[in-house]
């Protein structure tokens, strides 16, 4: 396959103020050091807590935000290289669908006229043939033309999102980033708007960034999946491998702390200690302090994204020794 | 004698009186933790403002009882309510935040409800403070006790939130998504430490949220709530094993699956209704692939399908034996 999108060495470096007790006042590496390519056609699936950096490394990706360090290919073209105008051209054929569907869609603007904008913005068409354009996006996302001359409040939170996406589609682009697309959809809409994504992959040949802390809905959509910790991916791979047979203690983590899917499966791990916020270990592995497998290296040393036998990566020296007992049964 | 007894409970809102709660019925014993499982605009949050009296200005009580170890409270009025606020209740937030003084460390914020409600000693609120802190698992409980809200982690705020039930001795505990903002390893140490709670100190609990999953972990027994009515209520089990109501199924064969093959999702169409356009029949109808012209005429009553199972649906599902499936 492919490769579409191309990420090397990604870094993102913000400034932090300090506190009482998380100590700080130092720069937070958002984002460090991350490697990813995106295969055309495929779902690659991001996964992480808050703080994991997976919304920033979305806008990384698009050069939303512009990053420290790194370099990031779309269709070959490194993109942090590009003219403005190159950028402006590569950013039609990708783009971004948000969480929140009231925030991102400006209330004084009608459907065509909010389908529309990036179409002017680019320069594109007649007004009648950005209206016919329009028309025909919505379509894609099943809403009906009537929609054309109403208001985003005029609709429920998953036409909104649908309008999102149509937005997005406007351009006919070949990826989009979908940022925590379904989180803030109740679960009867949230199961609308995932099946929506799907056909879209399927007739128009997109490729999708699919950014979500929701592990079922992330393995679901996805044909791989990263998973994120503080910065960094600490393990790649096939989602129905990873989720069978998760490599990394904090995948193994993550996973035994989904809730049950049935009473009868309730409490049956205990919860890890620590959260996002608890302290780090400085140099090594950043998952060191909160792993119930740490050994001395893994503290001094960072390890890096190494492959298994079965083609997937891990950032973790006993996954790779093949020195982790087994994961417990249901992660 | 339920702890709380709720029956047909309608609560309006506005000046145009719609019913954000209607019919509603309920129980919660001694001890047991009933899961309140509902979509926005279900009404769930509401319910549990009604519960506390804590309901906002424009909503108002229209109908219905809710008796509190057999006291009608809507009857007894505001003191009555207060009493038991102060004593038997204690609630919990999806954003502890609000619910925090941001200006006041959080140890003089649980040793104020020690020395209020328990009439303790400053320095004996705060040995025990300390020592609630201890019991919910926050680390360094002793310097955490001299932490603003901001200083602390969402999972964090929400165990402070936790000690000062405890320091109430609520016996009835109201969740309303208390773990829907956390990160999912938080949530599972958050649920576990609640079980274990609720193991320890029998305390009762009303576990109001929008995740399937966090029914699982949590329930004893489930009410579905659908745009303002009880659609189903039953044991757990019966829930996910034997759901009568078609929109509880549904709603159980939306959600993706963390294991096994990856089908196309069952979607329900359209979106739950505004409150100002409920269908006058069965609020589920219009979305209900077995809806029929019977469904419009009016909304079905929930009556008993098996002992503890009710359902308020026309033609619910028949039980289905799983004994002998695999």
């Amino acid at each position: 396959m492919s490769r579409l999108v191309e990420i090397e060495g990604l870094t993102k470096i913000f400034e932090r103020r300090g506190s009482l007790f998380f100590g700080g006042g130092r720069a937070t590496r958002a984002v460090d050091g991350v490697d990813l390519t995106i295969a055309k056609g495929e779902t690659l699936g991001l996964v992480g807590e808050s703080g994991s950096g997976k919304s920033t490394t979305g806008r990384l990706v698009l050069r939303l935000i512009e990053p420290t360090a790194g370099t990031i290919r779309f269709e070959g073209e490194d993109i942090g290289r590009m003219s403005r105008a190159a950028l402006r051209a590569a950013r039609q054929r990708m783009q971004i669908v948000f969480q929140d569907p009231y925030g991102s869609l400006n209330p004084r603007m009608t459907v065509a006229d909010i389908l529309a904008e990036a179409l002017t913005i680019h320069g594109e068409g007649s007004p009648a043939e950005r209206k016919r354009r329009a028309a025909e996006t919505l379509d894609l996302v099943r809403l009906p033309a009537s929609a054309l001359d109403r208001y985003p409040h005029e609709f429920s939170g998953g036409q909104r999102q649908r309008i999102g996406i149509a937005r997005a589609l406007m351009l006919r682009p070949s990826f989009i980033v979908c940022d925590e697309v379904v989180s803030a959809l109740d679960v009867s809409v949230q199961a609308q708007i995932i099946n929506l994504l799907q056909d879209l992959q399927r007739e128009l040949g997109l490729t999708y960034l699919f950014i979500s802390h929701n592990l079922a809905v992330v393995r679901h959509v996805s044909t791989r999946i990263a998973v994120m910790y503080f910065g960094r991916i600490v393990e790649i791979g096939a989602a129905d491998a990873l989720f069978a047979a998760p490599a990394h203690p904090y995948t193994r983590d993550l996973l035994a702390a989904l809730p049950a899917e049935h009473p009868d499966m309730r409490g049956a791990h205990r919860p890890p200690p620590g959260d996002s916020f608890a302290p780090r270990t400085e140099g090594g592995c950043r998952f060191a302090a909160r792993c119930r497998y740490a050994e001395p290296r893994c503290g001094a040393i960072e390890p890096k994204l190494e492959t298994l036998p079965d083609g997937r990566e891990v950032a973790c020296f006993r996954a790779i020794d093949n020195s982790l007992p087994a994961a417990g049964e249901r992660a | 004698m339920a702890t709380l007894e709720i029956d047909a409970l309608e609560v309006r809102i506005g000046a145009a009186g719609l019913k954000v709660l209607e019919d509603v019925t309920l129980r919660v014993e001694p001890g047991e933790v009933l899961g309140i499982v509902g979509e926005s605009g279900s009404g769930k949050s509401m319910l549990a403002l009604a519960i506390m009296e804590l309901l906002p200005g424009v909503a108002r009580y229209a109908g219905g009882t809710l008796r509190w170890d057999g006291e009608d409270m809507i009857a007894a009025g505001p003191d009555a309510w207060r009493k038991r606020r102060g004593r038997d209740l204690a609630m919990i937030f999806q954003e502890p935040m609000t619910a925090l003084n941001p200006v006041h460390r959080v140890g003089r914020q649980v040793e104020e409800v020690l020395v209020r409600r328990r009439g303790m000693s400053r320095d004996a609120a705060r040995r025990e403070a300390q020592a609630l802190f201890q019991r919910v698992e926050i680390p360094r409980a002793a310097a955490m006790l001299d932490a603003y809200p901001h200083e602390m982690s969402g999972g964090m705020r929400q165990r402070v939130m936790i000690a000062m039930a405890l320091a109430t001795h609520a016996r009835l505990l109201i969740a309303d998504e208390p773990t829907t903002a956390l990160d999912v390893t938080v949530q599972s140490q958050i649920l576990g430490l609640l079980r274990d709670l609720r193991r320890d100190t029998g305390m009762s609990m009303l576990f109001i949220t929008h995740d399937l999953g966090v029914i699982a972990e949590m329930a004893d027994r489930v009410a579905v709530l659908y745009a303002g009515r009880v659609a189903e209520t039953a044991p757990v089990r019966e829930i996910f094993d034997s759901a009568r109501h078609p929109y509880t199924r549904a709603l159980l064969s939306a959600i993706p699956k963390t294991s096994g093959p990856r089908e196309r999702l069952a979607s329900i169409p359209g979106s739950v209704p505004a409150l100002d356009a409920f269908p006058t029949g069965c609020r589920f109808a219009p979305r209900c692939a077995m809806r029929r012209d019977a469904c419009d005429a009016r909304a079905p009553r929930l009556r008993d399908a098996t002992a503890g199972h009710a359902v308020a649906c026309i033609e619910p599902f028949g039980y289905v034996s799983d004994e002998d499936g695999p």
